[in-house]
């Protein structure tokens, strides 16, 4: 009864070649509900034409979201405004590009759906760890993290522009 | 006829009986003490692994998120163990000469999976589900104690039913806001069973049927 004649998740087999006892997906699977035909929001790109529009309303929620999974995912190396300061690079890993570059801020938001999906350089793909809906919140979150090292004070909306220089004063 | 026991014989067999008393007495509190033992439970022992993955250094030095590795911890049932890529992700180019982890690297090459010494491990006659834990407010620090301190692993609870049951008779004791979860340091304000018992009101948990046999044994 303690041990069960029955495979759990992560647990050992000596049937499988790999010594494992879940097995992976047959290449080409398409689980129910995931045929995942729509091109902008799953590949992000039309063809080889990265998307320059988020295929989805931005809301606050959205941007919420990205910041939860970019701490979590990305600021390790990226580091958390997006320098590319992390923690992972002060330790001696290659650093990553700031995000503030104007290479970067140039960037259409397919770009940064595809980096995540399918890795850049040195760097890992985060496909398997990162959902699709999630992708594109981090980068939503990307690209506010962008506006804010590049925002002047004409920018703000009036009333926030007297909150902040009433703090200056 | 002649007399057949000694007068001795009287005080042998009370001693006897007494002895017998404080054997079983001794037995049971053996038994006990053993069953609660480290040796028994694994609590607070340290679980060697084929590489001396650290918790401190990881978490707690380089602030690496739990769910960068324990992935399926908020949506699923187990909160898995990171594959080899995940050790990759850096290890590829942090530590790349290092023997102590040859074993990582050696895994990845073979595309076996690391073999790692369970340090939890409930029976299978048990259900349990990382994910409603999570997020109805109870920490990993709750159940998995200062992950941040750990250089390798233990369990810092038995995992036996009366542990589980301490909390779901009445998990005021130990709910916090959910934005606290993955924060390893949190401590229960002073007014805890207060601030409980309206978290449990407001995150909607169902105590009634915590307790019930078939919420764990199914
Ligand atoms: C382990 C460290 C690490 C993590 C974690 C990481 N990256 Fe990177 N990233 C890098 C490095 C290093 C580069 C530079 C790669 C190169 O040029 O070879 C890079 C490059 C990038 C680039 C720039 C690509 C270009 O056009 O120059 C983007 C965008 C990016 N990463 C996004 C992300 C996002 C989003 C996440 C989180 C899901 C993430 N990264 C997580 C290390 C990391
Ligand atoms: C860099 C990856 C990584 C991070 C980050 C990480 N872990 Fe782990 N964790 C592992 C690995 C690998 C193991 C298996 C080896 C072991 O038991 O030490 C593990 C094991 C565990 C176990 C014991 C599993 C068992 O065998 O029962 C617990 C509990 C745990 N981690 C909790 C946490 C918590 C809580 C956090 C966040 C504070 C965290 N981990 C962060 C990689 C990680
Ligand atoms: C996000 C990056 C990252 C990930 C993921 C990661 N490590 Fe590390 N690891 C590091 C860094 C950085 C160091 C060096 C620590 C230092 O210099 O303080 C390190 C050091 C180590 C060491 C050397 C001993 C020590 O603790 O300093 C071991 C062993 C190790 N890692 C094992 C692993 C294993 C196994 C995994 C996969 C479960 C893993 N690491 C995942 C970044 C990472
Ligand atoms: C209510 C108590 C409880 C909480 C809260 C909890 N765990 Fe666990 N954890 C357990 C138990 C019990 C097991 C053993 C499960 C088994 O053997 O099936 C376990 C096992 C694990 C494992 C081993 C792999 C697995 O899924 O079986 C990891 C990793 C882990 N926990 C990480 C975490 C992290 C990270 C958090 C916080 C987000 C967390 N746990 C929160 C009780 C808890
Ligand atoms: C620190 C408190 C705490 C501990 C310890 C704890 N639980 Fe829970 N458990 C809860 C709470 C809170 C819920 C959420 C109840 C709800 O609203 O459904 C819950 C729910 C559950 C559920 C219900 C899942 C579902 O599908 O409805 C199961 C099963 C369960 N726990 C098993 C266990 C087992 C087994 C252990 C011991 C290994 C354990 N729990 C330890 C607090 C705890
Ligand atoms: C909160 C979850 C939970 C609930 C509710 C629960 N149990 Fe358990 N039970 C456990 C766990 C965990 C164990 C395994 C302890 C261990 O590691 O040996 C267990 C073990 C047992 C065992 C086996 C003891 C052994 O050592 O083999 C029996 C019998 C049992 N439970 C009966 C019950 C009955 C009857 C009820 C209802 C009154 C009940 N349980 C309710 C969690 C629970």
């Amino acid at each position: 009864m303690y041990s069960q004649p029955r495979s759990d998740p992560l647990e050992p087999s000596k049937f499988f070649k790999n010594g494992a006892a879940s097995r992976p997906l047959v290449p080409g699977t398409v689980a129910r509900g995931h045929l995942d035909a729509d091109q902008a929001f799953y590949q992000g790109a039309i063809g080889t034409n990265f998307v320059e529009e988020f295929p989805m309303p931005v809301t606050r929620q959205v941007l919420e979201r990205g910041r939860e999974r970019y701490n979590i995912y990305c600021s390790v190396c990226h580091g958390a405004i997006g320098d590319g300061n992390g923690m992972i690079p002060q330790r001696g890993y290659p650093h990553p590009p700031s995000y503030h570059i104007d290479r970067l801020r140039q960037a259409p938001v397919g770009h940064y759906y595809d980096v995540i999906t399918h890795g850049y350089g040195v760097m890992y793909s985060y496909a398997s760890r990162v959902e699709p809906a999630d992708r594109w919140a981090i980068t939503a979150y990307i690209r506010a993290l962008q506006l804010s090292q590049n925002s002047r004070l004409d920018d703000l909306p009036p009333n926030e522009r007297v909150k902040l220089e009433a703090q200056n004063k | 006829m002649p007399q057949l026991f000694h007068r001795r014989s009287n005080t042998i067999a009370r001693v006897s009986i007494l002895a017998v008393v404080l054997l079983v007495t001794a037995g049971g509190w053996l038994l006990h003490a053993s069953f609660w033992s480290p040796y028994m439970t694994k609590v607070n022992v340290p679980i060697e692994q084929p590489v001396p993955f650290s918790h401190e250094h990881h978490y707690g030095g380089l602030g690496i998120d739990c769910r960068y590795c324990h992935t399926s911890v908020e949506k699923s049932s187990f909160a898995g163990i990171p594959p080899t890529e995940t050790c990759m992700t850096c290890h590829s180019q942090l530590y790349t000469d290092q023997p102590i982890l040859a074993p990582v690297r050696e895994s990845l090459a073979t595309d076996t999976p690391m073999k790692w010494n369970r340090v939890h491990d409930l029976p299978d006659f048990v259900f349990f589900n990382h994910s409603i834990h999570v997020t109805k407010g109870i920490g990993c620090s709750t159940c998995h104690g200062q992950v941040q301190k750990m250089p390798l692993m233990w369990k810092v609870n038995t995992l036996y039913m009366k542990w589980c049951l301490d909390c779901h008779r009445d998990p005021a004791k130990y709910i916090r806001p959910r934005e606290e979860v993955f924060n390893m340091s949190w401590l229960p304000p002073i007014n805890q069973l207060a601030q409980g018992r309206k978290l449990v009101k407001d995150y909607h948990v169902n105590a009634k049927q915590l307790t019930d046999c078939s919420m764990c044994h199914r």
